[in-house]
């Protein structure tokens, strides 16, 4: 190992030999501006992409997990794959809702949860009928769970109220009813008997994308109520996580605890599921991330070639330099970390100016309060943001890649004998 | 102790299917303190000779020993690293490195090669600018100089650490008359303060007279020593 004192020695000579790297990189003006703007454009280009598509990620995750999904949810096993045909004979009962909420009290990530029964029948306007998939909710649990849920209910009362029901919006035309109309709901419930109810209409609610995304809401007594329950039974929890970002911190949390309740036969009785399992849009998310990770494929190509070509350029254009110094004695490891310097530094300030102008353009998107639409919502302000790591990703991304693409040239010069090299013209 | 012995010192090239032999079987040993020139047609051999003694290239056959060390089977690394601490050169076209300055020109193999401390880094450098008479030209660029200045400055670059041999290949060639002149003078007089030995080529006449030993050498073979004392030996 090196003394401190030859350790100091090195870093002087490491200090000179990128001295000398800068310099060498100023002498052709021209092409370090041209290579280094290259990869500022590659730079700016990932950077506010991946702010412009995270924006709209974390927007569309927000607007589907917070108006209805929900981050997580749990169900008795099995549920979800039979969901189409909401079976009420795979409801969870008092016992089981009970270690659910004592597993949800022991993950303190978990904010808000809200039960459900969801329940097929038949709806009715005393003219025509047809088919409608309902959840009995507890309206303040959901509201807390799903608090862009009354953004939701485009007529009538932000709310869901006892003997009132929530229509959505395309069964509301269909069927034309409007707010205050008298409907029925018809259910057979998981012994076989049918059982009918009267409700007013207390809203419309807008549709949304995914499972869920179209149905109506009532309140969980009426659910109770229509289903001849004597005891509470809950298809499924939603959950609310404090931070997006603790979502799996809290999912492996809950699968833990859930997983070692077992049934006789010693099989799970529960399951845990995040938006990204239950949601059709996650496909979506992750096309974004495939996009954004393509670009990043893409700026490290063109650094890769850049800084190659311009590093090969500058070995070709120096070989009788290459040739003095190696003659005066610089070992072949210092003529080939001149040039890894200098394509390092070549990437510092590609990646260097990159950052600046990609943070400068996100923030000018950010004041100019671009809105777009989303399937039904309309005006959507677009916030693009660049997180630390992004730019730390990014930029040590550039700089890797600029140190890989000037080894061969480097190498090349540091291989080269100085009797050929010094002969060169 | 002879600074350099050669003995049946030999180099073929090979282009193709010719073999050209470009020294044959040379054999001499050179004192240290010396100012000595090889001279001789183009293609007699002086380049390749100097390439030799300075540990630039093998030779294909005999052994040749440079300060007590047998360099004729050197490897890259450690022919390097002989050549940063015993040889120093300065070149026909001068090599200065145009990104640096004349102080850093010649400062540089003190910091990237010898790694030594910045005060006697400094103390040598400016002792060098100042006998080569560049010491108010230190902080232009080789391209702000003349060719004759450039060649002080290599001189001084050769000599900053404290090498026992400089190895010189047609070093007032690019020089006008008065210049090649000043220049050989300006070794001469290093050699006499440094004790450093001075081995020079040149095709130049006039300039080969400041010479202590002239060796001739034709079609790669030796024929011919003179001292200046006016000893020839053939």
């Amino acid at each position: 190992m090196n003394s401190p004192k030859e350790a100091i020695k090195e870093a002087i000579v490491m200090f000179n030999l990128l001295r000398i790297a800068i310099r060498n990189l100023i002498r052709y003006k021209r092409r370090t501006l041209l290579t280094a703007s290259l990869i500022t454009i590659g730079v700016v280009f990932v950077l506010v992409f991946m702010a412009i598509s995270g924006s709209f990620k974390n927007m569309m995750v927000s607007q589907i997990t917070d108006s209805f999904l929900g981050h997580i949810q749990i169900h008795k096993k099995g549920y979800v794959s039979s969901i189409d045909t909401l079976p009420l004979t795979m409801n969870m009962e008092t016992q089981a809702i009970k270690k659910v909420k004592k597993a949800i009290s022991n993950v303190p990530e978990i904010e808000a949860y809200s039960m459900r029964i969801k329940f097929g029948g038949m709806f009715s306007n005393f003219v025509e009928t047809t088919n409608v998939r309902l959840n009995g909710v507890y309206p303040k649990e959901e509201i807390k769970t799903v608090p862009l849920f009354p953004e939701r209910i485009i007529k009538g009362k932000k709310n869901i109220v006892k003997g009132e029901i929530l229509v959505p919006e395309l069964l509301a035309k269909g069927m034309k009813v409007k707010i205050d109309d008298i409907i029925v709901v018809i259910a057979t419930n998981k012994d076989g008997s049918v059982n009918g109810k009267q409700f007013k209409v207390g809203g419309i609610l807008e549709s949304a994308t995914g499972p869920g995304g179209r149905d109506g809401y009532i309140h969980i007594d009426d659910a109770l109520e229509v289903l001849r329950m004597n005891e509470i039974q809950i298809s499924e929890i939603a959950l609310r996580i404090n931070d997006f970002a603790n979502l799996d911190v809290a999912y492996n949390k809950l699968r833990n605890i859930l997983s070692k309740e077992l049934n006789e036969e010693s099989k799970p009785i529960f399951e845990v599921h995040t938006w990204e399992k239950l949601s059709p849009f996650y496909n979506i998310a992750r096309m974004i991330d495939a996009m954004t990770f393509s670009i990043r494929l893409m700026l490290i190509a063109i650094v890769l070639i850049s800084i190659m070509n311009v590093m090969i350029m500058a070995v070709y254009e120096r070989i009788r330099e290459i040739g003095t110094i190696a003659a005066i004695g610089t070992l072949p490891g210092k003529i080939l970390t001149m040039f890894v310097l200098e394509g390092f530094s070549l990437g510092i300030l590609g990646a260097l100016i990159g950052n600046v102008i990609g943070v400068s353009v996100v923030y000018i998107l950010n004041i100019s309060n671009i809105t777009f639409d989303f399937g039904r919502q309309t005006g959507l302000v677009l916030s693009p943001t660049v997180n630390f790591t992004d730019i730390l990703v990014i930029s040590t991304t550039v700089i890797i890649v600029s140190i890989l693409a000037s080894l061969q040239p480097a190498f090349k010069a540091s291989r080269m004998e100085p009797i050929k090299a010094l002969r060169h013209v | 102790m002879s600074l350099i012995v050669a003995e049946n010192l030999s180099k073929q090239y090979i282009s193709g299917e010719i073999t050209i032999d470009a020294l044959k079987g040379l054999s001499f040993e050179i004192e240290p303190a010396s100012f000595i020139s090889f001279v001789g047609p183009s293609g007699s051999g002086k380049t390749t000779l100097l390439n030799l003694i300075g540990c630039l290239d093998v030779p294909t056959a005999g052994t040749l020993m440079v300060s007590g060390m047998d360099v004729s089977q050197l490897g890259r690394k450690s022919a390097a690293n002989f050549r940063g601490k015993n040889i120093g050169f300065i070149f026909q076209d001068f090599n200065l490195l145009p990104v640096l300055t004349v102080y850093e020109n010649i400062e540089y193999p003190l910091l990237v090669v010898q790694n030594t401390p910045l005060k006697e880094r400094r103390k040598r450098v400016l002792s060098l600018l100042d006998s080569v008479g560049m010491l108010e030209q230190k902080d232009k660029y080789p391209d702000q100089i003349s060719g004759g200045q450039k060649q002080r400055v290599a001189i001084a670059r050769a000599l900053v650490t404290n090498p026992k041999l400089v190895l010189a290949d047609e070093p007032t060639a690019n020089l006008d008359h008065k210049t090649a002149y000043m220049v050989i003078n300006i070794m001469k007089k290093m050699k006499d303060e440094s004790g450093t030995s001075f081995i020079f080529s040149t095709h130049d006449q006039k300039v080969v007279g400041e010479a202590e030993i002239i060796y001739t050498l034709e079609d790669g073979e030796l024929t011919e020593r003179s001292d200046k004392g006016g000893d020839r030996h053939v």
